[in-house]
């Protein structure tokens, strides 16, 4: 990783920090609704595993808390807060919401809400890759209380057995909704979990990008490289409560505290200072220049933005005018 | 024309789809190697090697994830469920992914899955082998839900479900596999919407579907010989979307409805398709419909109790009987 993709990878991950920051403001304005689960502390994850694969060309999906999953993979943020926002102009149409972000067009499979829903859905997608013998990858993003839903299970071997393309990243944040991992699984090292499956895995710094990076580059490569699924496990930690309903009153500030200094954004800052690669005004500037993107651009789109229309809620429900409906004859 | 056991069409349909497009595979449990537990797949792992005919784990919700997942690039996946009471193990992933993938998504992504899975009350398997479970596919929005009652229903209505671009379900029965009927020579679809008039009449309309639409035949051949009765039978072969217009057109034509289904009757096809004759034909009523249906109950392993659960012909000429007070 060089020092131009590092400053790249420092205002994509501050970015993404404004970006959900932003959104909390405007869910406490009520323009956004329903459930918001966000993504601060948590930025090496994608940012580093993304970097070490195509995004865009290879297909990602994950669970509800899926917003800079979908902007790493190429999705417009423009169009992710205008799906906030409920709009036509949305990623969805206004359809989907915060835990439903889709852009098919660069393989961002969608954000699913059932915990553990999307483990077959990737592995069902790296056999589609298997059989139409692309070089492509599936990438599943998921929390590890995810890993105590049947569906892992049940994926994994299938995985396995069919020697299937698809890389599973647990973002390790040690907390399912409100209860603590060790007061809800036996095993708290994720990794360990996979090996009754004969997959290799690996535990990484969910901190750093860099760390990050190059444990997913390893990982990326064995899965491109047709030698079957892979486990990578990245610890991490998310500053807010669950989703917006949450207190968070169940972590202590001690706790909060250890890992806010373990910020994956200052990590990277401080580095690049250090290496006299960036200056504080430089950070400044780009902190600046992001929060004034996000309102001038992103924030002034979703609030411009047309709502879907009342006679159109039926739409997408089912295929329109499909002809095998009428027995393919109409 | 020839004569096909229903297994047979739905094999034939399997092939036929599997021949014309690479991208269709079937899977499920015991399907490959071993055959089909209804030999519904029967020679497709020969033909078409394993990466297209896939034996599963026993991990129904797994792979039928699995499947919707590989729908999502393209690929047209038909998942067989041994038996529809191990589709309750499935139902988080065909109800929250498949069917709700293209309104979640704005249209941007579909789940073209076809899941097939035998239902009904075969020979005392016991309460854990015998749900009837259309009545919970057909109330799922995004999700349609089709019904074959005889040999070429299966294999049009499954040829039309694996080209569709919606998720289908169809609900098959473990008692009509081996059950024999004519199938065309020439490959055809049967449409996913609509119902048939499998026996014409003017006097009631009795209402089927799957195997209740050859106890509401028996019954109108009773009725017309003992009782001087002309029942309509009306095969609702599509559960979601019912045929609302078809409904309303038999009614308007006899005034008279009798609902027959192998389910219990909370929530089911007999008081929705009572719904609809109520939204759209409730004048032209001389009586009010009646349902038969399955005992609200797990249904028993005894011979003689099973029986008790389950109505027949004979108590659909019971209830016409009871609506003309003859």
């Amino acid at each position: 990783m060089n020092v131009a993709d590092k400053k790249r990878l420092l205002r994509e991950m501050l970015f993404a920090r404004r970006f959900e920051e932003r959104c909390y403001e405007a869910y406490v304005e009520r323009k956004i609704g329903g459930f918001l689960h966000l993504y601060p502390g948590e930025e090496a994850c994608a940012h580093g595993v993304l970097e070490a694969a195509r995004p865009g060309h290879d297909y990602v999906i994950t669970g509800y808390r899926d917003h800079i999953h979908a902007i790493k993979c190429g999705a417009d943020p423009k169009k992710v807060m205008a799906e906030l926002y409920g709009r036509e102009t949305g990623s969805s149409r206004g359809r989907g919401g915060s835990m439903h972000i889709f852009d098919v067009e660069h393989r961002f499979m969608g954000g699913y809400a059932l915990v553990g829903g999307p483990f077959p859905l990737a592995a069902g997608m790296a056999k589609a890759i298997k059989m139409k013998g692309g070089d492509e990858i599936a990438i599943c993003f998921l929390g590890d209380a995810a890993n105590n839903q049947g569906t892992f299970h049940e994926s994994l071997n299938m995985a396995k057995l069919w020697n299937l393309p698809v890389l599973y990243v647990c973002e390790n944040n040690l907390y399912g909704i409100g209860t603590r991992i060790d007061r809800s699984t036996a095993v708290i090292d994720q990794y360990k979990r996979v090996s009754g499956y004969d997959i290799p895995s690996a535990q990484e710094d969910g901190q750093d990008i860099e760390k990050v990076f190059k444990a997913a580059k390893k990982a990326v490569n064995h899965v491109r490289s047709g030698k079957g699924p892979y486990f990578l496990e990245l610890m991490t930690y998310r500053y807010r409560g669950h989703s917006m309903s949450d207190s968070n009153a169940y972590r202590s500030k001690n706790e909060e505290r250890m890992w806010s200094d373990r910020d994956p954004i200052i990590l990277l800052r401080d580095r690049l200072i250090e290496a006299g690669e960036l200056t504080k005004a430089d950070y400044k500037a780009m902190d600046t220049e992001i929060l004034d993107e996000i309102e001038d651009e992103i924030i002034a789109f979703a609030e411009s933005s047309p709502e879907p229309r009342v006679d159109e809620v039926e739409k997408y429900t089912l295929a329109e005018n499909d002809p095998w409906v009428y027995g393919g004859g109409r | 024309m020839a004569e096909l056991m229903y297994w047979e069409a739905i094999r034939r349909a399997h092939d036929e789809e599997m021949a014309n497009d690479p991208l269709v595979i079937c899977m499920g449990e015991d399907i490959g190697v071993a055959g089909g537990t209804y030999k519904a797949t029967q020679g497709l792992y020969e033909k078409y090697g394993p990466e297209r005919v896939m034996d599963t784990p026993i991990s129904e919700n797994g792979y039928t994830g699995l499947g919707i997942g590989a729908s999502f690039l393209g690929v047209r996946p038909i998942i067989e469920l041994m038996s529809v009471n191990f589709a309750w193990l499935a139902l988080d992933q065909l109800f929250n992914s498949a069917a709700k993938v293209r309104y979640m998504s704005g249209g941007q992504l579909t789940a073209p899955v076809v899941v097939r899975s035998p239902g009904g009350t075969a020979h005392q398997l016991g309460a854990q082998h015998s749900a009837r479970m259309e009545k919970v596919f057909m109330g799922i929005a995004g999700l349609r839900v089709v019904t074959p009652s005889n040999p070429k229903q299966a294999y049009g209505l499954l040829k039309s479900a694996v080209r569709c671009n919606d998720p289908v379900f169809i609900n098959e029965h473990e008692l009509m596999y081996n059950m024999k009927g004519e199938v065309p020579d020439a490959e055809f679809f049967h449409p996913l919407e609509g119902s048939e008039v499998a026996r014409e009449g003017r006097d009631v309309t009795l209402f089927g579907y799957n195997i209740s639409v050859h106890w509401c035949l028996q019954a109108a051949a009773v009725l017309s010989k003992q009782f001087g009765i002309e029942a309509e039978v009306v095969d609702l072969y599509a559960l979601s979307p019912l045929d609302r217009a078809g409904i309303a057109r038999s009614v308007r034509n006899t005034h008279r409805a009798v609902i027959v289904e192998e389910a219990e009757a909370p929530v089911g096809v007999g008081s929705e398709v009572m719904a609809i004759i109520n939204e759209e034909c409730f004048f032209e009523l001389d009586a009010a419909p009646l349902r038969v249906s399955a005992l609200n109950i797990p249904i028993p392993y005894n011979h003689g109790l099973e029986k008790a659960a389950i109505p027949n012909a004979n108590d659909v000429v019971a209830a016409v009987r009871k609506m003309f007070g003859k």
